[in-house]
């Protein structure tokens, strides 16, 4: 079975759901009482497709103006990211487009960028137009996707899609660990074992060993 | 509240009569907490001339920075900051600055100027009849922060208190410190580019507000770091700092929840978790053996609840306890730090105001809410840290230390420690707190649960009146009121009193003060001193023969 490893980085302002959208994926919830993340959380998750697997690391940042400039630490070798707004803010529209023009100067490596306009479920409070952020994202070379994390629609979407995106990067980017793990099944049995073999950019991290998020996903939504 | 009553006052120098005088509960050698007393310096703060105080700003060196070094460089000899002590008189200062109370009025009730919108605004029940007021500006009067109301509406008052304290230093080459009126304190704190005001009903001292507003700035250095504080305003003096302390803002509320009810913070303590002393052995064991080796970690700390479970440090540094208050404060405000591990950066103002350090906090597991920080200079050391973690978490759970933690947590009625007055068995006293001078730890009978602190998930926008109603049963929050006048007589800089014995029809307060602790006891109504002092006596075996549970004894490094 291919697997890939990823890094996925969440942007964007404070309060437009970006914790909420991956606490809705990864643990299939949703909570009127998520408070406001504090630096950076950490989450991983397993997202099948087809055949292959991809293991994501997702950073999940923090919208709070502090902590902007702790950004890069980060969005440094991600290969992907997750753009953030909420569609009845046009101040967090146009907070993109400043993630967009420093995603580009600072990161060389190719990375697939997702747009996502989340709360579309405040349909009656809409203050940025599906044309407009669409055509901004095709400007980009991003995908677009309308998501509500209060209503589970699309989320799943953003994720596989972002997955697949990965799997076809993967062939060309090469910092992306990528292996053909026969011995996968194993792996999950003994959770010392692949910290044993050690890698090179992410020495400690191990899937098993994360006592949060951790979840198998299949193609089905 | 009770009356003080002076004549029943007796301040006693001299000690004679003392009862346990070699004791010291909690006193060792070595601590790993800084046993520097807030108030001294506090007290030198207040009486900081104005050249002193532009001075002290300036020269800071960075802790930080040379723990890089040192770990790049090997090991080399370091410098100790030493702190600035001033003799002035504080009091000359209060004496002029009380002319000016009856000029001051947060609502201008003399209602002698036109009353346009803004003073309305000041009448309004967002802002009448509050307890206490905290506000925050910048140097040049726009407003930061307000415990109350809506900052944007206080740029008027915010303008009027601007113009007094410059007026002062101005004209007076002089620092604007208090104003007092009949039933208010008003009290300035000049730190940096900040005004920090209070404006209290309360009883809490002048001293004790100036350590609570110091405290704040101290909350907002730790979310900015006083560099950038300092170059934002240098740069533009205009600045509107709620930009950057946006989200930041409850964590200000909810220390001044936290000040006003836990007397760690009166006593500049920090409280320990009561542990079974094999127990939190075990636990020093599998932070020290997980990670000694990792070369950048300064600090391991594993807190519940707000109260320390152990520290392990890098050789050399310890923590002050405002610096693990601030950590209290965070991780209690921050609900977010349970759903996942977070990476985050956080300056702890006693150990480097220049700094960052980077913070893998997370709590310990599903069913044990203890969280750990590690603190590195490292700013890459995510991944190790959180292996680390999961090692720890794993061999607590493996030597039934998370089972000992939830025992203490939720106060299980078999250990000694959940409800000492019983076990002690002196049915007279009704309350105490103890602090261990030399190690800075603090124990008191009946611990503040949190869960009587307010919801920490909302801004603290209401409640925080003014109350009247008498209460029938005393809480342990109403006894830490009670203790902080004879708090400020032990801590009073001009005459500090070593022992107060205060006896009326409502209780009776005595309140010691040793080389190695401070001890503040609530008996009965109408004790007299001889019973009170045979009391204290055996109420400090008992805390001598339970310190082991009650207090972190050693010091440990990695
Ligand atoms: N109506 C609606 N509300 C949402 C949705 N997603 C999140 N929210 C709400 O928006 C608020 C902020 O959500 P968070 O997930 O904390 O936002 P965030 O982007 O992580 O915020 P920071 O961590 O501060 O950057 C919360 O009150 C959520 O309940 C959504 O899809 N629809
Ligand atoms: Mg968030």
């Amino acid at each position: 079975m291919k697997v890939i490893e990823a890094k996925i980085v969440v942007l964007g302002s404070q309060g437009v759901g970006k914790t909420s959208l991956v606490v809705r994926y990864i643990g299939k919830m949703f909570s009127k009482h998520i408070s406001p993340t504090i630096g950076a959380s950490f989450f991983t998750c397993n997202i099948s497709v087809g055949d292959a697997r991809v293991k994501l690391q997702v950073w999940d940042t923090a919208g709070q103006e502090r902590f902007r400039s702790m950004a890069p630490m980060y969005y440094r070798n991600a290969n992907a990211a997750l753009l953030v707004f909420d569609i009845t803010s046009v101040s967090s529209f146009n907070a993109i487009k400043g993630w967009v023009k420093e995603l580009q100067s600072n990161v060389s490596e190719e990375m697939v960028v997702s747009l996502v306009g989340n709360k579309c479920d405040l349909q009656e409070s809409r203050a940025v137009t599906y044309a407009e952020a669409s055509s901004y994202a095709a400007s980009i070379g991003a995908k677009y996707c309308e998501t509500s994390a209060l209503h589970d629609q699309n989320i799943e979407q953003v994720f596989l899609s972002t997955a697949t995106a990965l799997l076809a990067l993967s062939a060309t980017n090469q910092t992306m660990r990528s292996y053909d793990s026969a011995d996968d099944e194993r792996q999950n049995g003994s959770p010392t074992e692949e910290q044993a073999t050690g890698k090179v950019e992410l020495p400690a991290w191990n899937t098993d060993n994360i006592a949060h998020g951790e979840l198998q996903r299949n193609m089905c939504c | 509240m009770a009356s003080t009553s002076k004549d029943n006052v007796q301040a006693s120098t001299s000690g004679q009569g003392n009862p346990a005088d070699d004791l010291e509960p909690g006193a060792c050698p070595e601590s790993v907490l800084n046993p520097s007393d807030s108030f001294e310096e506090f007290a030198s703060e207040m009486s900081s001339s104005l050249q002193e105080r532009n001075i002290n700003l300036k020269s800071k060196s960075s802790t930080i920075s040379e723990i890089q070094s040192e770990i790049c460089d090997g090991n080399k000899d370091n410098t100790e900051i030493t702190s600035t002590k001033s003799s002035d008189d504080l009091q000359s200062k209060d004496d002029q600055m009380s002319a000016l109370a009856s000029s001051c009025n947060l609502s201008n009730q003399n209602g002698e100027d036109s009353d346009n919108e803004k003073d309305d605004y000041l009448q309004s029940p967002e802002l009448v009849n509050k307890e206490k007021h905290v506000f925050v500006l910048s140097s040049a009067g726009k407003p930061i922060y307000s415990r109350y109301g809506n900052e944007d509406r206080l740029a008027g008052l915010c303008g009027v208190i601007q113009a007094l304290v410059s007026v002062v230093e101005d004209q007076n080459q002089d620092i604007l410190r208090s104003i007092i009126t009949k039933d208010c304190k008003a009290v300035f704190l000049v730190k940096g580019p900040l005004i920090l005001v209070a404006v209290s009903k309360s009883n809490e001292s002048e001293t004790q507000l100036v350590l609570q507003l110091t405290y704040a700035f101290n909350q907002i250095v730790s979310v900015l770091t006083l560099t950038q504080l300092n170059r934002i305003f240098e740069q533009r003096r205009n600045y509107d700092l709620r930009r950057l302390l946006s989200g930041a803002e409850r964590l200000i509320d909810n220390l001044f929840i936290f000040m006003e009810k836990d007397p760690a913070f009166l006593l500049g303590a920090v409280r320990c978790l009561p542990l079974p002393e094999k127990a939190r052995e075990n636990i020093t064991n599998a932070i020290t053996t997980t990670c000694h080796k990792i070369r950048d970690l300064v600090f391991a700390i594993l807190i519940a609840g707000n109260q320390l479970i152990t520290l392990v440090r890098m050789k050399k540094y310890t923590l002050h306890p405002s610096d693990i208050h601030l950590l209290f404060n965070l991780v209690r405000s921050s609900e977010s730090f349970k759903t996942a591990e977070s990476w985050t950066p956080i300056c702890l103002p006693k150990f480097d105001a220049t700094g960052f350090l980077h913070g893998h906090v997370s709590y310990i597991s599903e069913d044990c809410q203890a969280c750990l920080l590690l603190l590195t200079v490292q700013r890459d050391a995510f991944f190790p840290l959180s292996q680390a973690k999961h090692t720890i978490a794993e061999k607590l759970r493996r030597s039934n230390c998370l089972v000992a933690i939830n025992d203490a947590l939720n106060r299980n009625q078999e250990l000694p420690t959940t409800n000492p007055l019983k076990h002690i068995g002196i049915p007279e006293i009704r309350h105490f707190m103890y602090k261990c001078k030399s190690t800075a730890q603090l124990f008191t009978s009946d611990p503040i649960s949190l869960d009587r602190l307010q919801d920490y998930r909302i801004r603290h926008k209401e409640g925080g009146d003014v109350s009247e109603k008498k209460i029938e049963k005393l809480s342990d929050i109403d006894y830490v009121r009670n203790y902080r006048k004879f708090c400020s007589k032990i801590h009073c800089t001009s005459s500090p009193a070593k022992l107060i014995f205060r006896s009326n029809s409502d209780d009776t307060v005595l309140a010691w003060v040793t080389n190695g602790f401070e001890l503040y006891v609530t008996f009965d109504a109408l004790m007299e001193k001889d019973q009170a002092i045979k009391a204290v006596d055996r109420l400090l075996r008992w805390i001598k023969r339970e310190e082991q549970r009650i207090f972190i004894m050693n010091a440990p490094t990695f």
